[in-house]
């Protein structure tokens, strides 16, 4: 038993179980409901066994079929992809059990499997070793995200998946172009080869610029962020949770790997590039989202600052912090726990009045103390206030800023934590006025709710585990295969 | 002593786990909730009893589980620690009582104890952080815990209140956190040590020192009240009677100061900060709010208000003893921490009273109302005197020391700062009590509630006469062994001025 669950393959289960799921949920849509769970639940079943593989043997190498890189598919797994599946896994089975009792029947037949694709499709992308994989599931992931945004069919909804499509198209395009260039280049497409044989020249630095601006479009990076909150905000409740929480950090996942790898090593002019945009990102997103009146529209707005703190990173990186990568993917991980269970409680919101008017909120909110609950303690996670995920990793970030005498990054990331604190209350004072109940209330699932709380509850827990998770992202090709303890 | 390492967190848990209970519970299981919160006082102070005992025979209580890199949650229970939990211990008992008695029959009185507990065990935190870390954690969660009480009322303006008072604690918050953090990056620890962590730093460190300081000072400012940043104070007066009672005497404003304390005595050390040049602006800074405070209330007819701009005035004398530097002052500022607790809860005590019993709430219309409650008014005499520094209530024993620990630093310019403030208090206290005593009073009250042959129901009126009677006691009994100001005595030689 001991040997069999040592040897079992993981990560290649962690595409097919998703993969074979959708189908059979696309075969027979009256078990989508069950079935769909179970199939979350083997997932995170699978990284849960993946993890453990990498605790007793180090970073993660498979070849698909016996063929190795540079000719076949490796599916490959250090610190910072287990992380990236354990985050997907986690987010997805609390939006799995949200989505049960969330769906019309007519939803619910196209919901199931496309959600099943984009996991595998998601997990595909965190195990991929080369950059053409990379694009391959970035495509994927893309694809089945705008169908969900689609999934109503209502005109907001069309439209907004409409400029969805256009940015994700474009966004891999030039993504594309960048691969295609560091080909011709170095004549290999596999990470390893390329972080030995990429030296600065012109090729170089195009497929830089091309294949940064591509995954920043889809990243939602501002000013490439106009995208976003329409999409994200006229989605079905889980989908929106999907794409704020875990399909934007695919495309960053990516761009974290390219300059962890290949370009971090000169490019420090365009890290700063970046650097500028993740500051102006958090200001803008932040005070779009204090503008906005409706609950979800603040969300997304929400996710575009938030996305800002991850870029904060890249300057910091330059700055021969090679840690802080590892508190980017945490702050991403806090973020998706945290604002999967702010999108889920908007949706509780508006099932309950049929609204997502803030001003109108009080005659909604005192009756469901669950989802309140969730949208706050998810609110502590994304103001930064401890103890949170959000707190651990605004601190790391901020300690490393004012080390290297960045008080610029400092500055924004204190601003921005007050201007959160503004949109997070500015939903919450009314969950304590008093309005007369006059509206025709619908009933919401107890488990809705729960899913909600539960994931916010994650990333408050989240906030005490940092040490454990930081020692996992140390897990690298050069730390050898010590497993995770350092 | 191995099991005991875990009395600071069963003090914690003490609070934490019955509000955490109430808010599931039902909003018409009243038996249940009154238990639960009486069963968390009472082992809070069970617990407090033994630590103290513990303390006092030179015992160290510490528990610590790792947090961030190189940095631990930490509680630690020291003398000083002790004194506030004391504090807290026996007021939120008090308190809870007189909470039980103050909203019976109103609505969402499950979300109110649920948060009462849980603002009760963020200060339990705050007491016991042994690191400044634990404690910003503990601060921040104190502002979010309480937001829930002060907008308890629902109402547009109480919204608003809230409003104001997220702007002010959540600025404060991120000032301290930057602060923190800044600290975090010269020293490499935040541990509160006795003497500071400072001593090894080098010149070329002092600019930003000062610097950290000012941010530390102005983020926990924000909470003690310190003028400019006293603006949420006033307004958060709209919240219920036992919010504002704990608010004042010991959660919110004692946290800020408390933190003031901990920052001066034990990451700075005294001595160190006196090299700095930083407790000299810090003093002047008190003295400010000390005389701003007073003058503002002097003009305030709504009682509450009056009682708020008090607050503000008084809480100052603490950051005053401890910035003039010097042993006694040290003891005169730190003692005061429980003493103005004692006494401004009393005075919030006897105002709700007013309001529920009477309605009254502007001093205009207090006249004569010591002859239909003469035991309420009597407690709220003993807090006034108190709190103008008349012997023998123990606000006179905090006065005392701080001018004999004025003169010991050779800061004669602190004397005249308490003896106008004195003056003003006497000011804005005695034409009050004139109505209430000497005055006739009107045909009918406001608006009156009937309870029969008592003035007022047993849990409102209990409260503050013991609080009234506690007050009276730290200053008639200051030299016995049991007096706060013997166990003020015995921190300052332990752990602040070591010879």
């Amino acid at each position: 038993m001991e040997a069999m669950l040592a040897d079992t393959a993981w990560a290649v289960m962690l595409i097919i179980l998703p993969l074979a799921g959708g189908i059979t949920c696309f075969l027979w849509p009256t078990l989508s409901k069950t079935l769909g769970l179970i199939t979350v639940a083997g997932v995170a079943l699978s990284v849960a066994g993946l993890g453990r593989q990498m605790m007793e043997n180090g970073v993660y190498r498979h070849a698909v079929g016996g063929w190795g890189a540079p000719l076949g598919i490796d599916l490959f797994a250090d610190g910072l992809s287990l992380l990236m599946l354990i985050m997907t896994a986690l987010v997805g089975l609390g939006i799995s059990f949200y989505s049960r009792n969330y769906f019309k029947p007519q939803e619910a037949i196209w919901f199931w499997p496309i959600w099943l694709f984009l996991l595998a499709a998601l997990n595909a992308l965190f195990l991929s070793a080369d950059i053409f994989n990379l694009y391959v599931t970035l495509e994927l992931v893309g694809l089945a995200a705008v169908a969900l945004t689609a999934l109503t069919g209502h005109r907001d909804a069309l439209n907004g998946a409409m400029r969805y499509l256009l940015a994700m198209l474009l966004g891999s395009l030039a993504y594309l172009l960048g691969v295609a260039l560091l080909y011709h280049d170095s004549g290999s497409v596999d990470i390893v080869t390329l972080a030995e044989q990429v030296k600065p020249n012109a090729t170089v630095w195009a497929a830089l610029a091309l294949m940064s601006a591509g995954l920043a479009l889809k990243t939602a990076l501002f000013p490439l962020s106009f995208w976003l909150p329409p999409a994200h905000a006229s989605a079905p409740a889980p989908v929106s949770a999907l794409l704020s929480a875990l399909v934007v950090k695919a495309s960053f996942y990516i761009l974290l790997r390219l300059w962890l790898e290949i370009f971090g090593f000169f490019a420090e002019g365009a890290a700063t590039l970046l650097g500028l945009l993740g500051m102006a990102a958090i200001l803008w997103g932040s005070l779009q989202a204090l503008c906005q009146t409706q609950v979800k529209l603040l969300v997304a707005y929400s996710t575009v600052a938030q996305i800002g703190y991850l870029f904060l990173a890249f300057p910091l990186a330059s700055g021969s912090d090679s840690m802080i990568w590892g508190v980017a993917v945490y702050l991403a991980f806090s973020h998706a726990l945290a604002k999967s269970a702010m999108f889920l409680a908007a949706g509780n919101l508006v099932r309950f009045g049929g609204h997502d008017r803030i001003a109108d909120l009080d005659r909604v909110v005192q009756r469901l103390p669950l989802t309140v609950s969730a949208f706050a303690l998810a609110g502590v996670s994304i103001m930064g206030l401890p103890p949170s995920g959000g707190f651990v990793g605004k601190w790391l970030l901020l300690e490393a800023a004012m080390v290297q005498g960045r008080w610029d990054l400092a500055a924004v990331m204190m601003i921005g934590s007050l201007l959160a604190a503004g949109y997070v209350f500015k939903v919450l004072g009314y969950a304590f006025t008093e309005a007369e109940v006059s509206h025709n209330a619908k009933t919401v699932p107890a488990s809705m709710e729960w899913a909600a709380l539960l994931l916010a509850i994650g990333a408050i827990l989240l906030g005490f585990m940092a040490p454990e998770i930081l020692s996992l992202t140390r897990m690298t090709v050069s730390s050898g295969a010590g497993g995770a303890a350092p | 002593m191995n099991g005991s390492a875990w009395l600071p967190l069963l003090v914690v848990a003490s609070a934490l786990l019955p509000g955490l209970i109430i808010f599931a519970l039902a909003e018409e299981k009243v038996y249940l909730r009154t238990a639960l919160n009486l069963t968390g006082a009472f082992s809070k102070l069970l617990l407090t009893g033994w630590m103290l005992w513990g303390v006092y025979h030179g015992y160290q209580y510490e528990v610590s589980m790792p947090f961030l890199p190189g940095l631990d949650l930490v509680l630690r229970a020291d003398a000083l620690s002790l004194l506030f939990i004391a504090l807290s211990g026996i007021l939120w008992l008090l308190t809870t009582i007189y909470a039980i008695g103050y909203l019976e029959g109103s609505p969402h009185r499950s979300r109110f104890f649920g948060f009462f507990s849980l603002c009760v065990t963020s200060t339990a935190g705050v007491a016991l952080s042994g690191n400044l870390i634990t404690f910003l954690l503990f601060y921040e969660l104190l502002t979010l815990v309480t937001y829930p009480l002060v907008v308890h009322r629902g109402t547009e303006a109480a919204r608003r209140a809230g409003q104001t008072y997220l702007i002010y604690t959540v600025s404060g918050g991120a000032l301290l956190l930057l602060g923190t953090v800044w600290l975090y990056t010269l020293t490499g620890t935040l541990e509160f040590k006795p003497q500071g962590i400072l001593r090894n730093l080098s010149e070329e460190n002092h600019p930003a020192l000062i610097a950290v300081f000012a941010l530390l000072i102005a983020g926990l400012g924000v909470k003690a009240a310190l003028v400019p940043l006293h603006g949420w104070l006033p307004q958060a007066m709209v919240a219920p009677a036992p919010v504002s009672a704990l608010l004042h005497a010991v959660a919110v404003v004692k946290a800020g100061t408390f933190g003031i304390v901990r920052v001066v005595y034990d990451v700075f050390g005294v001595d160190f900060a006196a090299e700095l040049g930083v407790t000299g602006p810090l003093a002047l800074l008190a003295a400010i709010t000390i005389i701003y405070g007073s003058l503002r209330a002097l003009f305030q007819d709504d009682l509450k208000r009056r009682l708020a701009f008090s607050t503000v005035s008084q809480v100052s004398y603490i950051i005053l003893g401890v910035a003039i530097v010097g042993p006694l002052a040290t003891i005169g500022g730190v003692v005061h921490l429980v003493h103005q607790g004692l006494m401004k809860i009393t005075l919030f005590f006897c105002a709700g009273n007013l309001a529920e019993t009477l309605g009254i709430h502007k001093i205009h219309e207090m006249n004569g109302v010591g002859q239909r409650m003469p035991w309420t008014m009597a407690a709220f005499t003993v807090g006034a005197f108190g709190m103008i520094g008349a012997p023998p209530i123990a606000g006179f024993v905090s006065k005392w020391y701080l001018g004999l620990g004025a003169l010991e630093a050779g800061q004669h310019w602190v004397i005249l700062v308490l003896v106008g403030s004195s003056l003003l208090n006497a000011a804005y206290f005695l034409p009050v009590l004139h109505r209430v005593w000497f005055r006739d009073p009107p045909d009918t009250w406001p608006a009156e509630r009937d309870f029969g042959p008592k003035e007022t129901a047993w849990a409102l009126l209990l409260p503050p006469v013991i609080t009234a009677l506690l007050a009276l006691l730290a200053g008639l009994m200051a030299a016995a062994w049991f007096s706060p100001l013997e166990w003020v005595r015995l921190i300052a030689q332990r752990e602040f001025y070591q010879p």
